[in-house]
């Protein structure tokens, strides 16, 4: 499968040209997301079509890609459910959130995916928004306070087909459009 | 309704107009960047210089003095990234400047590239801030629709463009040579220093890197004076600071006090004290990488110097509360666990030692511990502090350091009782 089709490699060249001549490396990060906006991850092809757009070798965009943790290598959900348990969450109960994140939408632990493709549960660090305890984004959408039985509901909701309303701003509906957004893509 | 007099930066979160350029400039905004384009660049850093701001991304530097050190005349150009990686647990004072009126940070961002002869500027955003990001973006775009940015900016003759850069999710990219790996399109890794930024930073040119707080205090300055700003808080902590306040307290939240301000103010008068009536058991005063304290230290100033003197940091100014409920080795693991999720794994000292120092805390918290194992702890301590490239180890040593100070008994309790004294079940042996 190719990521960058016709329509989107103007995208493309507007993102290597937001960065100074010379400097279009700058542009592996929202050149990665572009990619992962159309196949819900980046793909070796993914990897071999930005390496291309920058002049650099698979193994050096690889290299770079691998780093990130937003940057998805393997296959990833059509949602992303990241439950922070760092600090600020954990004294207000983020473990069973993050419990119930697994349980309900049938993500094993250790493993990222679940049986369906619908859900991807990360463990994540500080999200940056402590007061709100427990912290949980759905596809890099803040919900706050989340109790156990909320996390459910927003995972019901999801299967239902719906974007639950974050807590604050716009929600993307879903990985892909979020990797879209993180892209820049709307603006080139 | 008059605003707070003591808030500075927060002074205009109950507006909503406020997060719209409209709104911004009917509240004043801009006036101080075209006050400082009425200046020359060495006026507008000696304001900054004299007004003794220093800067609020956890290390203190004075901020004006960090302005002069960008040389102008190396025939390369100049550049201002900004720092919108918060990542520092516990802290969240960056995301709600932005969210609430992002404009404010982009007239600072605007008047430090002026200051320095910059005319790209970079704002680095934290991937995981989608909204706050797009909160940005648009404000961005508004400005450059004013014509606040772009061509001739706020009626000057001066250029500016501003870009707008999103992370992808790794909290090393917080440090600033990190992050300039990880603009320029490398993994986010941290680079020997000297040369520092200042004169070799992004693209090997002269570079300014200030926190989004820092920058949002610059307009005001310009405003107000040099002098009014220095008369706030202490005198060489001058300003205010805004607090990130989470854990266990009635009212978590970021409220913006003077400088110097004793914890227990900010605990009791505004964050509603420790949650449900209990007893303060322990705190971080800037985050997960400051030495923890307790409620021995509940007077002690919140400033550089006097949290410096307690024996602790005043870092970001995010302020974790523990409960007498909470168990320390557990929320110690917690720390540890992440400093190893993000070491970048350049140094080994930081690599090795930050997975192990969690195994160690890990296999303690779950009754699994060995008398030895206080020692180790210390030994590891000892042993990743100052040893690596950046400040990224010495914070996992922080919480391992100041938690078997003021609570080594509850260690040897876990050791000795071979279980967590607070009530939680024994998980499977972890190591």
């Amino acid at each position: 499968m190719t990521a960058f089709s016709p329509e989107l490699l103007p995208v493309a060249q507007a993102i290597k040209a937001r960065y100074p001549a010379g400097r279009e490396r700058s542009g592996i990060l929202p050149l990665l997301y572009l990619a992962q906006s159309v196949e819900g991850q980046v793909s070796r092809e993914g990897l071999r079509e930005v390496a291309e757009l920058l002049g650099l070798t698979t193994a050096e965009v690889e290299a770079v890609a691998s780093f990130y943790s937003m940057i998805r290598l393997r296959p990833t959900g059509t949602h992303v459910v990241n439950v922070c348990t760092n600090l600020s969450c954990a004294l207000r109960g983020a473990n069973e959130v993050y419990e119930v994140a697994h349980e309900a939408t049938g993500v094993p632990h250790g493993g990222e995916l679940s049986a369906d493709g619908m859900f991807t549960v990360h463990e994540e660090e500080c999200l940056g928004a402590c007061d709100a305890a427990p912290v949980v984004q759905i596809d890099f959408a803040n919900h706050d306070r989340v109790s156990p039985e909320r996390m459910r509901e927003l995972v019901d909701a999801l299967r239902r087909g719906e974007v639950p309303a974050p807590a604050r701003g716009e929600a993307p509906k879903d990985f892909r459009d979020a990797s879209r957004i993180l892209a820049g893509a709307e603006d080139a | 309704m008059m605003a707070d007099a003591t808030k500075i930066i927060t002074a205009n979160w109950d507006d909503p107009n406020a997060a719209g350029i409209d709104g911004y400039v009917a509240n004043g905004g801009y006036e101080g960047l075209k006050k400082a384009l009425g200046m020359s660049s060495a006026e507008v850093i000696d304001v900054v210089k004299a007004s003794g701001l220093r800067g609020r991304g956890g290390a203190g530097f004075p901020t004006g003095v960090k302005w002069s050190f960008v040389p102008q005349n190396t025939g390369k150009p100049t550049y201002v990234v900004s720092n919108f990686d918060e990542s520092e647990p516990g802290t969240y004072n960056n995301r709600e400047l932005i969210e609430r009126e992002p404009h404010q940070f982009l007239e600072g961002l605007a008047i430090a590239a002026y200051a320095i002869g910059s005319h790209t500027a970079f704002v680095y955003c934290r991937g995981e801030f989608l909204w706050p990001g797009t909160v940005l973006k648009r404000a961005i775009a508004e400005a450059y629709d004013k014509g606040f940015f772009g061509t001739g900016i706020a009626g000057s003759t001066y250029d500016l463009e501003v870009v707008l850069h999103r992370g992808a999710g790794a909290y090393i990219c917080g440090e600033e040579t990190a992050l300039l790996s990880s603009l320029e399109g490398y993994r986010g890794q941290p680079r020997l220093r000297p040369p520092f930024p200042a004169v070799e930073g992004l693209y090997e040119a002269p570079t300014l890197i200030n926190n989004v707080e820092t920058l949002c205090n610059v307009p005001h300055i310009l405003m107000k004076g040099a002098e009014w700003f220095a008369k706030i808080g202490p005198e060489k902590s001058p300003g205010s600071k805004v607090f990130s306040v989470s854990g266990k307290v009635e009212r978590p939240g970021n409220y913006e006090l003077p400088m110097g301000t004793p914890l227990r103010t900010l605990l009791e008068d505004h964050a509603g004290g420790v949650l449900g009536g209990k007893r303060l058991k322990a705190w971080t005063p800037g985050g997960s990488s400051t030495p923890m304290l307790t409620d021995e230290h509940l007077d002690v100033g919140l400033d550089f110097e006097s949290v410096q003197a307690a024996g602790s940091l005043l870092g970001t100014g995010a302020i974790i509360v523990m409960d007498e409920t909470d168990c320390i080795v557990e929320a110690t693991r917690r720390l540890v666990e992440f400093y190893a999720h993000e070491s970048c794994g350049k140094c080994t000292p930081c690599r090795e030692g930050t997975w192990w120092g969690s195994r160690v805390l890990g296999r303690i918290e779950s009754g699994f511990g060995r008398e030895e194992d206080l020692p180790l702890l210390d030994d590891l301590g000892t042993n990743i502090l100052f040893r690596a490239f950046c400040a990224l180890a010495d914070g996992a040593v922080s919480p391992i350091q100041s938690s078997l100070k003021y609570f080594r008994d509850e260690y040897e309790q876990h050791i000795r009782e071979g279980r967590c004294p607070f009530a939680r079940e024994v998980a499977e042996v972890p190591a």
